[in-house]
């Protein structure tokens, strides 16, 4: 499903920074991969890279066959199939929630109004939050804005999911609601990259875990043996930081 | 958020209504001082004759345009119509009973007289007025259209574009809009009307390369206005709508516009105030706006206070109107 080949990105401003060194992975269709890693491992850049919102230096990003890193590739057409929900939600503010889970599918998937209504509402209610429709998203708690966030990157019907620190802007209490909805998707069979720190999450529904440290991969695994019996130091040093 | 703090009643600070009156006097104490002003020098307030620069009652005369006699005067309501004939050949006037000046079987010549009508046509201050308004809508039309052009242009990683726009602005903002004006009707009307008249079209009035200088004049802060407003959007915006396959363009017209165009349009509204004035500079190369028509009616009536202070009044009222427009604008945004 995703083919990451080699990808390296140094950041120079502000100043000169390895985000990735030299990354190699393979994600399975129907695979949940949670990465974590102390704060500056790479493991965010790694993510964007998936859907180039950051583009690598070097190496290849096949996703279902298509090179992302390939300048000839239509970049849209890629990420209509890889949903992404950012850390700070970035619902757009001046559209009602259901207009958030709307607009894409009229635009960009040419839906008509009437499908794009039914998926929207679908989705809403799947979420949970189909009485809110009518709301704008700074009316909503941070734990609504976040799953109306997954609903609008539900709607465009895509292949991969992305989640990038999902709960890590949220109350304490709303952290649940947004992961009930995650482990659902994981559950439907949902091909998840996620960057969390969820243990919880990780355990129940991850089939791999990926700890990176200073733009390399350290050390993957399954969720039973990466958090009972991990091999490397540097990850049992942050997990007891975390713990 | 906004919805609440419209809804619940301002709280009052200690002492509020000791400072609305500090305000009241501040008013009444500069108008008197003004008022003062104006009675120590010597002059002759005629207020009275400022109507006639607004509307005033033209006389038509109305004249016979053979010789002849009058044939017949036959009422019909109001007015008279007038036969006028000689041997075979007949013309009617209708001239206002009122104002009739001729008798039955009178004998004309040309150009005589027959009688005359009333009409009440604009004055001087209002076709200036009409003329300023005309002026100012059109250039904030193409003032807006250049500013999202060049505010885009600005922030775009193509250099070419990137560089028009720095270029565009720093000349624009950087020159006097009176040199402005004069290169774009002597030099670029020239060259344009040339090109023009080669092809068989015709000229290009001042009208129009006022209107370009001033688009372009304002176009350049829009610009700048522009760029800081699309720059003030939260990167995060982009990213989700670029993430969900939008295109550069579609993210911009969706997301981007629509929010920045809220905080774009307090500074907008500031920089079109400036545009209306910035219009009576164009009396320069002879168009008859606002301040033109006042320089003219105050070299035939020689009245400059009354009349530029009413010029003045009237810059006030189209500056005011924009700005509650702008004021409903703003606030139909918010509540959304």
């Amino acid at each position: 499903m995703i083919d990451v080949q080699h990808i390296s990105k140094t950041f120079f401003v502000p100043h000169e920074v390895k985000a990735l060194v030299d990354v190699t992975d393979k994600i399975a269709a129907g695979e949940v991969v949670v990465v974590c890693g102390p704060s500056g491992s790479g493991k965010s850049t790694f993510l964007r890279c998936l859907n180039r919102l950051e583009r690598a230096d070097s190496g290849h990003i096949i996703i279902d066959g298509i090179d992302v890193l390939d300048p000839k590739t239509n970049i849209n057409k890629v990420r209509a199939e890889v949903g992404m929900v950012f850390q700070s939600f970035n619902l757009f503010p001046h559209k009602t929630v259901f207009d958030n889970v709307a607009l894409a599918q009229t635009v960009v998937r040419k839906r008509s109004k009437a499908e794009a209504k039914e998926k929207a509402m679908f989705l809403l209610n799947k979420v949970g939050i189909a009485d809110k429709s009518n709301a704008y998203p700074d009316n909503l708690s941070g734990g609504q804005q976040q799953r109306v966030a997954i609903a609008r990157a539900l709607a465009m019907d895509p292949k991969v999911m992305l989640f990038d620190e999902p709960t890590s802007a949220l109350d304490p209490e709303m952290i649940g609601e947004v992961l009930e909805v995650m482990k659902t998707l994981a559950k439907e069979g949902m091909t998840m990259v996620c960057v969390t720190h969820e243990m919880g999450f990780a355990r129940e529904v991850a089939d791999r875990v990926i700890f990176m440290d200073e733009g390399m991969i350290v050390e993957e695994g399954t969720p039973e043996k990466f958090y009972k019996n991990p091999s490397h130091d540097r990850t049992k040093l942050f997990l007891k930081q975390i713990l | 958020m906004n919805q609440n703090s419209q809804n619940q009643p301002a709280l009052r600070p200690p002492g509020y209504n000791m400072w609305v009156g500090v305000f009241v006097l501040f008013v009444i104490l500069v108008s008197g001082l003004f008022y003062y002003a104006t009675q120590k020098i010597e002059y002759v307030w005629r207020w009275n004759r400022m109507p006639i620069y607004f509307v005033y009652e033209d006389t038509v005369e109305i004249t016979s345009e053979m010789d002849g006699e009058v044939d017949s005067l036959e009422q019909d309501g109001d007015e008279t119509i007038v036969t006028v004939k000689e041997l075979d050949q007949i013309e009617t006037y209708r001239v206002p009973t009122t104002e009739l000046n001729v008798d039955d079987g009178e004998i004309i010549s040309i150009g005589d007289v027959l009688g005359f009508y009333r009409e009440w046509k604009p004055g001087l201050l209002v076709i200036g007025l009409w003329l300023t308004l005309q002026l100012s809508v059109i250039a904030t039309i193409f003032g807006v259209i250049i500013g999202v052009a060049g505010g885009l242009a600005r922030i775009s990683s193509n250099p070419a574009f990137k560089w028009i726009s720095i270029v565009y602005v720093e000349i624009i903002r950087g020159s006097p809009l009176m040199v402005q004006i004069l290169i774009w009707y002597f030099v670029i009307g020239t060259v344009v009307n040339d090109l023009l008249a080669t092809y068989g079209m015709g000229r290009l009035s001042a009208f129009w390369y006022g209107v370009a200088s001033l688009a372009c004049f304002a176009g350049a802060y829009v610009t700048e206005i522009v760029r800081a407003g699309i720059q003030s959007i939260h990167r995060g915006q982009t990213e989700a709508a670029r993430s969900l396959g939008m295109s550069y363009a579609q993210c911009m017209y969706y997301i981007i516009l629509p929010q920045a165009m809220r905080r774009i349009l307090p500074p907008l509204a500031g920089q079109f105030i400036s545009l209306i004035k910035d219009s009576s500079l164009l009396g320069i190369i002879a168009i008859r706006e606002l301040t033109k028509a006042g320089r003219e009616a105050v070299s035939a009536s020689l009245q400059p206070f009354e009349i530029y202070l009413v010029v003045a009044v009237l810059y006030l009222v189209l500056t005011f109107t924009l700005s509650m427009f702008v004021q409903q604008l703003e606030r139909r945004s918010a509540t959304k």
